[in-house]
Order: structure tokens, then sequence, then C-alpha cells
């Protein structure tokens, strides 16, 4: 044992170096752990995009494509669905779309890039069901509206263009991904208009 | 001879590790009150539960397949085929409604002795967080199974977390490990639900008890078995020996050691219990479709929700609180804060007499509202939503929060019956 003076200042700061050093070292031994719960290549692999052929669908008709593990809902309006979309407005809870629900190019009257299809995610945005698409008997949920989307969960309603109605817990309009149409009759689900 | 033997090898343990100091301090010399009644079975029951889990859950994982492709048919392989693999699965789905039941009854008796009161509120604090870390991992759980509404329960609870602003989207991307639940989610449950989850609970237990231990079982009387030293006659001082560590710093009446006398009462409540759990797990494993769903009988489909999503039956309070409010970070935050109110209870309670038995009838009504909209809450969870129910649940609800304003409110000024000094029966 020596008999060296003691300096508490210089022992103080070497604690507190230590322990700063210490404390770095454990915040970067964490970065890896945090990290991979992060999506994996594989995961954002599987999440690419997906091609579509909507030449041979009816008016009326939904077809559901599956993209990222979620369901697309895809529907080829009638005229007066169409038509109507502007006669309920008064219904709705974000009847212009103002929450960044939709990429730029299909915030529009009709949440889409040609009146003709909706493309939207089949998640109820409250709590992520699968709302039901029904055509023709949607009255019972909402007078004077003929489609449209009950989710069975808890029971929000959409109309037509993914808008949600009032006085349901859904908070905002169904997700519209990004999407394009390459050629005539082929939707391409998970790049924008423009981009590809 | 072989007393001898024994008697000398644990003179050579006890030399290394105070393991019959121990013994002594917290089993057969620990003074434990000597009023204790039914409802005092559910401390032990909840650990007899919690070993049950543990044993068949070890055994659960050596032929479980914890894969998107191949979880659903494990768990049918051990349905079917593996020797007595249906038995082992069903005493872990009935341990883990059983478990729910004898902690909820556990945390009902705190209620009504007051048992969280000073100086028990870290005693309290620690019930409370396994309380939650049981949630945590009966909510994990439940996804392995990867039936249908394994999945499309996670899925709503899951995207809980994205109610919360700026951060949402992403925690939620973080917490699945992929744009949706999948395999990778699976996985991490699985792994937080097996080692994780169980090691950090038997922590907390371990801590639980500790703390119990050192400031001394409360009862249904909620007097103090603890006297200042000297203040009791010798005549009158419990006839037991107990560890010194209380007995120096008390004097300790109406006491016994906690061993043999509450471990032989415990039996009893064993027996009482095994009974009704293997009534179930043999005769209605299912539980009427409340134990086990079922949409759970077919395999997860992320294209296909199920008619009526309902929690299993545990959460259902929290998530009828969840479901009135018609915003979902504002549905979030009242069902969090629905746990948060029982973690501060404590400190809402400013009464200083502990067992209801002695409170005013206002704290007794209380007390049978609060038990009353937290049962009504807990039914509606399990049924669908129509507008009947959300009115229903929007007044238990009232009912729930009010039981903590109220009680902090009167329990200031409460007039109460003198408290005994001794216990009564």
């Amino acid at each position: 044992m020596s008999n060296a003076p003691v300096i508490n200042g210089r022992r103080r700061f070497l604690t507190a170096a230590t322990a700063v050093v210490g404390g770095v070292g454990v915040a970067g031994v964490a970065v890896p752990f945090i990290a991979s719960w992060n999506p994996s290549a594989r995961a954002k692999a599987a999440g690419a995009p997906v091609e579509v052929n909507v030449s041979k669908l009816e008016p009326g008709q939904l077809i559901r494509a599956k993209w990222r593990g979620k369901p697309v809902y895809v529907v080829r309006r009638t005229d007066k669905t169409i038509n109507d979309l502007a006669k309920h407005d008064s219904q709705l809870k974000d009847p212009k779309s103002d929450e960044p629900q939709q990429p730029s190019y299909a915030t529009n009257e009709y949440r889409s890039i040609s009146p003709e299809f909706l493309v939207a995610l089949g998640v109820c945005t409250h709590l992520g069901c699968a709302p039901t698409y029904h055509k023709g008997d949607f009255e019972e949920k909402v007078e004077g509206v003929t489609d449209g989307f009950y989710c069975p969960c808890h029971g929000s309603k959409f109309d037509m263009a993914g808008r949600v109605f009032q006085s349901v817990p859904a908070p905002l309009n169904l997700v519209i991904p990004e999407h394009s149409f390459p050629t005539e009759g082929t939707l391409l689900i998970g790049v924008g208009q423009g981009e590809a | 001879m072989l007393m001898n033997l024994f008697t000398s090898f644990m003179g050579w343990i006890d030399k290394r590790l105070p393991v019959t100091d121990a013994w002594n301090k917290h089993l057969a010399q620990y003074p434990a009150p000597k009023n204790f009644n039914f409802w005092y079975f559910f401390g032990s029951l909840a650990m007899l539960v919690l070993v049950n889990q543990i044993l068949t859950g070890i055994w659960l994982t050596m032929n479980y397949e914890p894969s998107g492709d191949g979880a659903f048919a494990s768990i049918e392989y051990i349905m079917r085929d593996v020797d007595f693999g249906w038995l082992l699965r069903y005493m872990h789905s009935t341990g883990a409604s059983a478990f729910f039941i004898v902690v909820y009854l556990h945390m009902m008796r705190g209620l009504m002795y007051g048992s969280y009161q000073k100086p028990r509120e870290l005693l309290w604090i620690f019930g409370m967080l396994i309380f939650l870390v049981l949630m945590a991992e009966a909510f994990m759980g439940y996804l392995l199974p990867w039936g249908n509404m394994s999945y499309w329960g996670a899925q709503v609870i899951i995207s809980l977390f994205g109610a919360i602003p700026i951060i949402g989207d992403d925690l939620t991307l973080w917490i699945r490990g992929d744009y949706v639940i999948s395999g990778a989610t699976l996985n991490r449950f699985f792994a937080l639900h097996v080692i994780a989850l169980p090691l950090v609970l038997v922590i907390l237990v371990f801590l639980h008890i500790l703390a119990l231990h050192e400031v001394g079982s409360n009862n249904p009387d909620g007097s103090d078995i603890k006297k200042p030293k000297g203040s009791i006659k010798p005549e009158e001082l419990s006839k037991f020996t107990f560890h010194k560590q209380y007995s120096e710093k008390y004097d300790i009446v109406d006491a016994v050691p906690f061993h043999p006398y509450y471990t032989v009462k415990d039996i009893m409540g064993v027996v009482g219990f095994l009974i009704l759990f293997c009534w179930v797990m043999f005769f209605a494993p299912e539980g009427g479709g409340y134990f086990m769903e079922a949409p759970n009988f077919e395999p997860a489909n992320g294209l296909k929700t199920p008619e009526h999503i309902a929690p299993v039956w545990y959460f259902g309070p929290f998530y009828t609180i969840l479901r009135i409010v018609p915003d979902k970070l504002l549905g979030a935050i009242a069902m969090f804060g629905a746990i948060v109110m029982l973690f501060l209870l404590p400190w809402f309670d400013r009464g200083i007499v502990k067992s209801v038995r002695y409170r005013s009838k206002w704290h007794l009504i209380n007390l049978i509202q609060f038990s009353i909209c937290f049962v009504v809450l807990g039914a509606l969870g399990t049924l669908p939503a129509t507008p009947v129910a959300n009115m229903i649940g929007i007044v238990a609800s009232f009912g729930y929060f009010g039981f903590f304003i109220a009680l902090w409110f009167y329990s200031k000024n409460e007039k109460c019956k003198p408290v005994p000094e001794r216990i009564t029966d």
C-alpha cells in the first residue's frame, strides 16, 4: 500500500468517467438487441409490390389482393355508386379526406386514381379488423346509403370511398395504399403513381 | 442414527448457507395472525398455479413448434398424438384462467381488508407488477396456438400502440417485426412467453413474499399483531417461538407460526381448488367457450376476421373500458388508466382503518359497487358491442373509476368503528 495523498476531486472525476463510459457501452450493446426486432431482410422482401389484373372485374365486384400480408380491397364501382358518393358527406367524419390516409394523387372526392377503381386496405382503422362488403344491403346500417363496408368487430361503417361514418369507433378513413396502373387493366399495389 | 446423520448434514450446510434460518424465518417461525379466513387461500393457490404453468409449459415446449407454418399443427399434434399431451395442454390452458381467478380473488382480499395501506404499499406495488406481467404473459401465450382468435386478438392489442402519436406506426412495426403479425411476431412472443416473462414473474413473486415478510401479514381485522416491545404482559404473549427477527423488535400477540398451522390450512384450500380445477379440466376444458374460444380452433388467417372478436374473459373489464371510448388514443389511455388507478390505490385511500369490518358503510357500499362494476365490465368485454351494452359499459366504467375518486374524498375524515386492539375471533 502506498501512502499517496487522496485527491477526492480526481476520484470523483474517475468514477463519473467510468460511469459515463459504462453507460455508453450499455447503450451500444442495447442497439443490436433492439434493432433485431425490426423487420428482417426476408420480411422486407416479402413486402414487395403486388400486381393485380383488374380488367375482368365486373362493376360492383370486389376482389381481395394480399399485399404485405394485409387484405387490399379492389372494387370496380358502378356509375350509381360513383354518383352517390357526394350525397352523404354530412354523415361522414372526414368527407374531404383531410387526414393523411391516402397518397396525394388519391386525395380527391373518390379517394382513387380513377373514379372507377377503389383500392383500399381492408383493415379497419379502429383496431385492425377486416370490414365486410355490403353490396345493396347497407341501408340497414346507414339509412339512404345502399353500399358500404361494415366492420364486424366494433360496428365501424365506411362508404364506397372508404370514408368513415360518424359515431362509430374507427377514427379515420380506410388507408389507400400506394398504387398505380402501369398499363390499362393492371393494378400495381405498393408502387405509387409516377414512381416506377 | 439416521436422525443424527441428518442433523450433522444440516449443520454442515447451515455453516455455509443459512437454510435452517431461512426455513424458520419464512415458515416455521413466521408469525401469521391467527384469524386468516377463506380469503387467505388465494396467495398460496396462485403459487400453486404458477408452478403448474411453469411445469406444464416446459413440457409443452418439448412438442410445440413456434413458427407460422407449424404452430397450429403442432398443437393438434400435442392434442392427438403425444401421450398425455392433451392433459398437459389442458392443465396449462385451464391453469391460465385459474391463475386470473385466484389473482382477482387475492386482490379482492387486499381491497376488503386494506392490505395495500401503509406500510404495505410496496408489497401492493409488487403485486400489481405481478398482475401486469401476468397479463402480458397471458396475452403472448394466447398467440402461440396460432388460431384465428389468437391472431386477431393480438392484432387488436398490438394496434393499440399505434394510437401513440408520431411513433405509433413505427412502434407497432417494431413490435411485430413485420408489416403484419407473422411468424416473426409469433417467435418473439414465444421467447418472451417461455423465458423472459416467467423469469421476471418468479423474481417478482420472490420480492412480493420478501416484502410481505418484512412488514408482516395483515388480517381480516386489520389490527396489528406486532406490538411495541415491552407493552404486553408476558402471560399474554403468543405461546409460540417466533424468529428473532420478529420477536426481538416487537411483542407478538394473536399469532401462530405459518408452518404447520397455515401450511395445513392451505392444503385444505389446495384440495378444494384442485377438485374444481380438475372438474373444469376434465369435463369442460374449453370453459364454455370462455377459456378457449371457438374461432381459435381454426388456423390464423390474416384475411378473415372472426365474426365477433372477444378477448379471453380475464381481459374483459379492461377491454370494455377501451371499447366504450369512441376515440382510439383516449380509449387506450382509459384502459391503461384503469390499471394505473389500481397501482395508486394506497395513495387514493387516505384512511387509517384498514378492514372493511370497521370502516364506514360508505366504504362497504363503494367496495360492493366496485366489485359489481368490475364483473359487469368483464361480462360486457366478452359480448358484442351493441348500443345498450355500450351504455351499461359507460355506467360501469364510471363506477370503476368512481371507486377511487370517492375513496379519496371520504377516506380523509371517514367515520369508522373503533378497531379492537387484539384480534377478535
